[in-house]
Order: structure tokens, then sequence, then C-alpha cells
């Protein structure tokens, strides 16, 4: 770091544009990103994209290869496997954005009360996240899956419990560092009720890398609905879902192996994505020191 | 000193242990329907019904059945599995040394390669061997390790045919699991590992046994090693739940016996003490990791036991 700081030291730096324009800068950025622009864009168009009817059977055609019309083949049922990853991706994609979104809302919410009111709370609050961060992530959501049933919301909920402790440490470190600063002192020093001080100084200082954890988390959550998918605990049939699809084609694992491995490309290309991307975020934002330390 | 914080320690085991147990005691409680319903064979005659909910006192307090369940477990009493009509406890005997075997070798294994990858890593100074590092931690940590076993079965298992393709005959079926859980824990160990060693290099301490003259691979053996290990121990006992977590897919997907594909099976059939039983196993499990994996830091680290006790 140089001896000059702020914003015009970021700026010569190269530090130009939003911090999303930056993330696209490099090489890397401009795949993963590209290649996630693309992702979500083949989900909301789906219904316009896929060639043929997800559901559609056609048993006389079944197991058959990669090729034409069926571009990534057929599965079991003679089902078109490109237009059942297309609508995978919806599926993959919906439950696992609407999980983070549930997990940061209240992670912030909580980590955040934790930071800011300290005392017995924060004590409360941490202890139970601490012993919720020893446990894999798979273990949290078969539990809660355990409660309320297989299914396509209990996967959303177990999902969003599953990672509800990394951001309540995320955030509650964001704030108990915030709270040391001057500027937020003299806010108090001026007489700024807490609300006002939570909501328009702490957390929007405090929102940066919980967003960008936030978006590698919707990548643990794509393989964690594709696990539990898998396991045949998460998008019950009709439903296409990257895992449940690959669950049905271990059945034909030796007949027809593109059931399995298109799929799962798919799954480990959008995670490998999302990390890329996420660490071009990290770099753009300067925060990775705000991320190590929680 | 040491005693102490291993003292402490333990002791932090009991609260632990009970929101954990309550937590996995509620499951038949918190599902829609009667509990008994959740834990009694369809078909069953009203007598048998009337025998189960004496058995789990189920017309008691909440609070006092789950002493009764506790307590039975205690005395290896984890109920009957519902669809394999066999107490939970023998089936989880059955399958606890499967899981063990291959948890235990998936964890040396990530330990042992990783730390050698990543001493290697830190120490080169080839750029093709950096790069190479670099792709090899993002697709460990980021390939889904059910896809990778699936992957590993068409590969070595059905086009080479070097290994059995699914069951735990004899130890050449412990290859691909093994492989499959290791990769994962491999890329991360050798992460840590670089990272520490790189750290520790720019100490000054290491240039003056540069400047004295000591041979490089005595100053990586006896100086940076033993500085670098501690964040690895650390990484490696949170490590220990994730390789459970990571065993209960791979279990699933080669068809392995073990506590991880007993709970899937048992979810999939509702099959409710199981799920009970497996989850206590494992949660179990977790928690003594960690306890291995903190008691081994502070054994290394004094400021570690100063600092929390």
């Amino acid at each position: 770091m140089s001896s000059m700081t702020g914003i015009a030291a970021r700026w010569m730096a190269g530090y130009r544009g939003t911090p999303v324009s930056r993330a696209f800068g490099s090489w890397l950025g401009k795949i993963a990103g590209g290649f996630l622009v693309l992702l979500v864009l083949t989900a909301i168009f789906a219904p316009w994209i896929t060639p043929f009817d997800y559901a559609a059977q056609d048993l006389t055609n079944g197991n058959a290869p990669p090729g034409w019309p069926h571009l990534l083949g057929t599965d079991q049922f003679g089902r078109d496997v490109l237009s059942r990853v297309i609508y995978g991706a919806r599926t993959s994609l919906s439950v696992s954005a609407t999980a983070i979104a549930i997990s940061i809302t209240a992670g912030m919410t909580l980590g955040a009360a934790a930071g800011y009111f300290g005392g017995f709370f924060e004590r409360a609050v941490m202890t139970v996240v601490d012993l919720t961060w020893s446990f894999p992530d798979i273990l949290i959501a078969l539990i809660f899956v355990a409660i309320i049933g297989p299914g396509l919301t209990s996967t959303t909920f177990a999902i969003a419990i599953a990672y509800l402790a990394q951001f309540t440490r995320l955030t509650r470190a964001q704030i108990v560092r915030l709270k040391r600063e001057t500027f937020i002192e003299a806010t108090i020093n001026l007489g700024a009720k807490p609300h006002h001080i939570l909501l328009k100084h702490l957390l929007p200082n405090a929102i940066a890398p919980v967003i960008v954890v936030g978006m590698l988390a919707i990548g643990d959550g794509i393989v964690l609905e594709a696990t539990l998918g898998f396991f045949g605990l998460g998008a019950q049939p009709p439903t296409p879902s990257w895992g449940a699809m690959m669950s049905s084609g271990t059945a034909q694992l030796f007949l027809s192996p593109w059931v399995i491995i298109f799929p799962g490309v798919v799954v480990a290309v959008t995670v490998i994505a999302v990390n890329l991307f996420g660490d071009e975020l990290i770099r753009a934002l300067d925060i990775r020191d705000r991320i190590r330390g929680s | 000193m040491l005693w102490r914080y291993i003292f402490f320690r333990v002791l932090m085991l009991i609260p632990v242990s009970f929101s954990i147990s309550v937590v996995i005691f509620m499951i038949v409680h918190l599902l829609p329907g009667d509990p008994i319903d959740n834990l009694i064979r369809v078909g069953s005659s009203p007598d048998d019904r009337a025998a189960l909910i004496t058995k789990y006192g189920l017309d008691q307090p909440l609070a006092i059945q789950y002493l009764r369940w506790i307590g039975a477990m205690f005395q290896g009493d984890f109920g009957e599995a519902i669809v394999l009509r066999r107490p939970v406890a023998d089936l989880i005997a059955q399958n606890l040394p499967y899981s063990l075997a291959l948890g235990g070798l998936a964890f040396a294994f990530s330990s042992i390669v990783g730390i050698i990858l990543g001493t290697i890593s830190a120490t080169t100074r080839s750029k093709i061997v950096e790069q190479f590092m670099r792709g090899f931690i993002l697709l460990g940590s980021t390939v889904p390790g059910f896809w990778l076993a699936l992957l590993m079965i068409l590969f070595f298992a059905v086009q080479l045919q070097w290994f059995p393709v699914s069951g735990a005959g004899g130890w050449s079926a412990l290859v691909l699991p093994v492989l499959t859980i290791g990769f994962g824990g491999v890329a991360l160990v050798a992460r840590v590992t670089r990272v520490a060693l790189l750290d520790v290099k720019r100490e000054d301490f290491v240039m003056l046994l540069h400047a004295k003259g000591l041979p490089s691979y005595k100053i990586l053996f006896g100086h940076l090693m033993p500085h670098a290990l501690l964040p690895v121990v650390t990484i490696l006992a949170l490590r220990i739940g994730w390789i459970l977590g990571g065993a209960v897919t791979v279990e699933f997907v080669f068809g392995r016996p073990g506590l991880g594909s007993l709970l899937i099976r048992a979810l999939g059939q509702r099959d409710y003490p199981v799920v009970q039983g497996c989850l206590l196993m494992l949660a179990l499990a977790v928690m003594l990791g960690t306890l291995i994996g903190d008691v081994a830091q502070a054994a290394m680290d004094p400021r570690i036991r100063e600092a929390k006790t």
C-alpha cells in the first residue's frame, strides 16, 4: 500500500468505474462474468430457448447419444438432456439465490445486532454461530430436511440455515471494526439515534464484503442444492434439477453417461465461474482483508 | 496449563452436545402429524402402538421424553428401525467401521499429500507448477463431490476397470472413494500450507539462517515447517467435520455401507429412529474432531491456551 490513501490513490492505481466494471476488467473476470450473465439469461428465457419440452417423453428414443436433434442426448425416458439442463438452471439458480437472500437478510440482522449491542446478546448469538460453524453444510441441511421433509422449499431453507452462521459472523466483524472508526464516534457525539447510526452509517459500510461473500455462497448453494437433489431430497420429479438429473442417470451409468456428465459439467463450471468472478470482485473492491478477518 | 485448557474445552462440550441432541430429538416432534405416526410401522396393531407410546413415553411431557430418549442413548439403546426392523444400535455398529476407515484414510491422504504439494508450491520458483497449483486448488474447492465420484466411477471403474464400481469388498474398493474425498481436502491443505510457508519465509530469522549458511532443506524442515504447520493443523481439525460431510455424499454414490449412506437412505424412507441415531453419531464425531484439533493447536501454541482459559 502506498502512503497515499483515499480516492486519489485508488484512481491512480487504476480503480476507475464501478467495482463490477473493474471486476470485468481482467480476462478471467470477462470469461467468468460473461458465463454467469449468459447462464442467468438462459435461465430467464428458458421457455424460448429450449429446443424440446423438458418433460416430453419419447420412449422409442431413450438413451440416445449426443447428436442431432438432441444435442446433449436423451435420458432413459427419451427426454432431451439439453432442455432439462437449461430448465435445471432455473431451479438451481432460483433456489440458491433465494436461499442466500434469506440467509443474508437474517445473518446481517443478527450480526449487526450482535456487533452493535454487544453484551450478553452478542455472546449468545456468537455461541450458536460458532457451534453451527463447525458443522459441515451438508449435515446442517440434512438435519433441516429431516425436519420439514424433502422438497424445494425445504432445500431453500436448508441452504439458508447452512450459511446463516457465515453471514452473521461476517457482518458482526464488520460492525465491530466500524464501531471503532472516528466518524462513527462523531456521529454518536452529534446525538444520532442508534437506528440512524446502524442503518445510515454502519450497514452501508459493512455491506460490500457481505454481498461478495453472498455471491460466493450462491455457488456453494448450487452445489448443496445439486447434492440434496442427487440424494432425492431436493426437487421432486418432474421438476428438472441438475442434482436430480444426475441421480436418475446413475441407473443408466453404463448406457448413457451423458445424462450425468452434462449437468455435472454445468454445475462445476458455474461454481468455478462464481468463484473466479467473486475473486475479481474482492480484488476490485479491495476487501480481501475485511473478509479474512471475520 | 495444557490440562487446564483441555478441562475447560471438554466442559464446553456439555452445553454444545446438549443443544445438538435437543435439536435432533425434536425432529420427530416438529414433523407434521403425531410423533407416534413417525415412529411406527404402517399396519401396526393398536397394541403395538400403545406399547411404543409407553416405550418412548410419548404420553409424558417433552422434557421427560427427552430425558428418557437421551438416557436410553447412553445405554446404547437407539430405538428400533422402522423399515429395516432391527435395533438402530446394530445398524450403526455395523456401518460405523466403514465410515471410520474411509474418513480416516481420506483424512490421512489429504493431510500428507496436501502438505507435500503445498510445500512444493511454496518452495518452487517454476511458473508452471505455480499455475498448476492454482488450477488444482480452484478445482478441488469447487467441483461437487458426488459428481467427481461419478466421474471417477465412469473413468476408472467402467472404462479402465481398475477398481470395482461400488461396494466395500476389500482395499481396492476404498481407492476411489478416498481419492474423491481427498481431492477437495488436498486442495485445501495445500493452499493453507503454501500461504503459511510463504508467510514464515518473509520473517527476519529465516534470512539470518540463510546468511549463516544453513542448507535450505534444514531451514525448511527445521525452522519453516514447525511454524507453518500451526494453521495447517487448525484447518485440518476443522476439516474433520467436512471430511465426514464429504463421506456422506461419497458413500452414497459408491454404494458403500457407512453412516452417511445409512442416513440418506433412512431420510428417503422416513425411518426417523435411524435418522436420529446417525445424525447424533455424526454430530458427535464432528465435535470430537474439533476437540482433538483444538487441543492439538493448544499443545502447539501456548498463546492459544492462555487466551482461552
